[in-house]
């Protein structure tokens, strides 16, 4: 036994079992999310984190403080600097992870789309649902996202992202003026709300609890899969690279 | 047409010097934000044109408007309406009544067929044909139309003729309707407020006078001049908000201190109005100033937007009376709650799984051995 574990064994896998070698998949990873993919995902994440901390206490402020006279304390001023910063941060992210969808390999696509003309991808939808109602025993495995994933990716992020990209920009460019080009390009928001600037508030703040409402179902998820899929998941955002556990067919 | 005295006739003949008509039309020059250039224009525009008629009407309303007009300091409201415009007709300041004030009305429409401005206070209801406002023994939408139509262009004065106010506020029963959704092909400016300031309604007629045109108007049809800036961009207090310094009850030591209300519900950061700067009662105060916040009177649907005292508004559409962070904290523990439970079942089912693959696993174990 001793002896069997230094060998390599015909996958050039170390210290491996015998009881380990018969699990062993031949086809070790793919290559999924490119660099770039990767680098959005994280800044994404952090951004999102800050925009909604941040953004609770501009509706919310902090309680007062008196750390000095109001001309040498900034606390609400830092808020929103942060809040504006990391919002724009997301924007030009959000802009290059589009850009990267043009130009990147077929999975950076998956996000900005739903093949709701499939009827195959329709099934696979409903089988990941079983799969998470305890009705399937086994997922299948994917490369890219799973359907029910890819589904939930584009209302939440893709279409969520943009909702809160444009009516942020929106409220930002009230406090840049009426005479700003920014409020030439996204004045219009105010018009589809009606002309009230406090419903776009609203609106923004209800938007920021649709992303947290996706934040806990997706970390839930991805650390959930990585532990009970067929394949890799959280270590797949930070490589790249989809490992499988087994070679077996669906 | 018979000929129409001048502005700068009228002010001789109430026994206002040449001097003092020169120092009128530089502060009328500097309210409007114009250059010293602009004086003689402006004094030249009031030497040689006719005074404008006027024609002011007063739908479903308060007369709140009236009242904040009448109190115009620069201009004085009444300059404006003894010597630059000719009102010939208003309810509340004309000394005719009944029969000879509706006269007035018809013979200034002929007179002036396509030359007078317009003035509307208040808004007609639309529901049983206009039955809930009546002037002149008729619905006031129709006096509305017919006024409307020869008219050179339309002001809407006040919250009530631009949005509707709160005889528009949900359920809105009488359906009151602002004015551009009534009369559709004039061009018509918006002087939003629960009243507008004084001034910026004697600012707006004057400069329609003197250049004979709409001031520039903004995405929603207020002058932008007046209404291009929020409250809040220009609010003495807001050195406190950016430090994060707020009233947080009303009787609390900040409240004595002047700090920001934006935690007791100030919509200045969402109300596009002059008050920070121009001010109530001849520049004397506004209501931040008196230590209550912005109820945001000059934007559209203001009554509907949920508690004067609120920052983060009450969501009338859900039925139930809860803001964004209750609606969307609670959307949370749920999807918080069915996670947790999703996770049990999940490591439930993983064990049991473990448990009925054991034996196999072993005997495969076995079968390698």
């Amino acid at each position: 036994m001793r002896d069997d574990l230094t060998a390599p064994s015909p996958h050039g896998l170390h210290d491996l079992s015998p009881h380990e070698a018969a699990q062993a998949s031949v086809q070790t990873s793919v290559y999924v999310y490119e660099a770039p993919v990767r680098i959005w995902h994280w800044i994404n994440a952090a951004a999102i984190m800050i925009l909604c901390l941040t953004g609770y206490f501009i509706g919310s402020p902090p309680p007062s403080m008196q750390i000095g006279e109001a001309a040498h304390q900034f606390v609400m001023g830092y808020i929103r600097f942060a809040h504006f910063a990391a919002g724009l941060v997301l924007t030009v992210g959000f802009l290059g992870r589009i850009y990267w969808a043009i130009f990147g390999n077929h999975h950076a696509r998956q996000l900005f789309y739903v093949p709701i003309w499939r009827a195959d991808w329709w099934r696979e939808v409903v089988f990941e649902i079983r799969w998470y109602l305890f009705l399937a025993r086994e997922p299948k495995k994917y490369v890219g996202h799973n359907p029910l994933a890819q589904l939930a990716m584009f209302f939440f992020i893709t279409l969520g992202v943009s909702f809160m990209i444009v009516t942020g920009l929106a409220l930002y460019s009230e406090g840049l003026g009426h005479g700003s080009i920014l409020y030439a390009m996204f004045g219009w928001v105010f018009d589809l709300a009606g002309g009230n600037s406090h419903v776009v508030h609203t609106v923004h703040h209800l938007g920021m609890w649709w992303i947290v409402i996706f934040m806990i179902v997706h970390i839930y998820v991805a650390i959930r899969e990585d532990i009970m899929s067929r394949q890799s998941i959280v270590s797949t955002m930070i490589s790249g690279h989809r490992t499988f556990k087994d070679d077996r067919p669906d | 047409m018979e000929p129409i005295e001048t502005f700068y006739e009228v002010m001789r003949k109430q026994g206002i010097t040449r001097r003092s008509f020169i120092k009128y039309c530089s502060l009328t020059a500097s309210a409007l934000g114009l250059g010293p250039a602009f004086v003689p224009k402006i004094a030249h525009a009031m030497e040689t044109k006719p005074r404008t008629p006027v024609i002011w009407v007063n739908g479903l309303e308060c007369t709140c408007c009236s009242e904040s007009f009448i109190r115009g300091a620069h201009p004085l409201a009444k300059d404006v309406v003894l010597s630059m415009i000719s009102l010939d007709y208003s309810h509340t300041l004309m000394a005719a009544a009944g029969h000879h004030a509706e006269a007035a009305l018809e013979e200034t429409i002929r007179k002036y067929k396509g030359n007078y401005i317009l003035a509307v206070e208040g808004n007609p209801p639309l529901n049983e044909d206009g039955m809930f406002c009546i002037v002149g023994g008729k619905p006031f939408v129709e006096q509305l139309r017919h006024a409307a139509k020869d008219a050179k262009a339309i002001i809407s004065w006040g919250a009530c003729a631009s949005y509707g106010c709160v005889q528009a506020a949900k359920p809105n029963p009488t359906q009151a309707t602002p004015v551009h959704k009534v009369i559709t092909d004039k061009p018509i400016i918006k002087v939003p407020g629960c009243p507008p300031i004084a001034e910026v309604m004697t600012g707006v007629i004057t400069y329609m006078l003197t250049f004979d045109r709409l001031p520039e108007l903004d995405r929603q049809g207020r002058p932008a001049m007046f209404y291009g800036q929020r409250i809040h961009d220009k609010c003495y207090r807001r050195p406190h908000f950016d430090a994060g310094q707020f009233v947080e009850a009303w009787d609390d030591e900040n409240a004595r201190k002047g700090y920001c209300l934006y935690k007791m519900g100030c919509k200045g950061p969402t109300t596009y109005n002059a008050c920070s700067t121009v001010r109530w009662n001849e520049g004397l105060s506004f209501p931040i100033q008196a230590g209550h916040g912005c109820i945001g009177c000059s934007e559209d649907g203001f009554w509907d937007q949920g508690s004067f005292y609120d920052r983060v508004t009450d969501l009338t559409q859900f039925g139930a009376e809860s803001n964004a962070d209750q609606v969307g904290m609670a959307a949370a523990g749920v999807v918080g709650a069915g996670v947790a439970v999703h996770a049990a079942v999940s490591a439930l089912k993983a064990a049991q799984k473990k448990s009925q693959s054991r034996p196999s696993a072993e005997s495969r174990a076995r079968e390698d051995a």
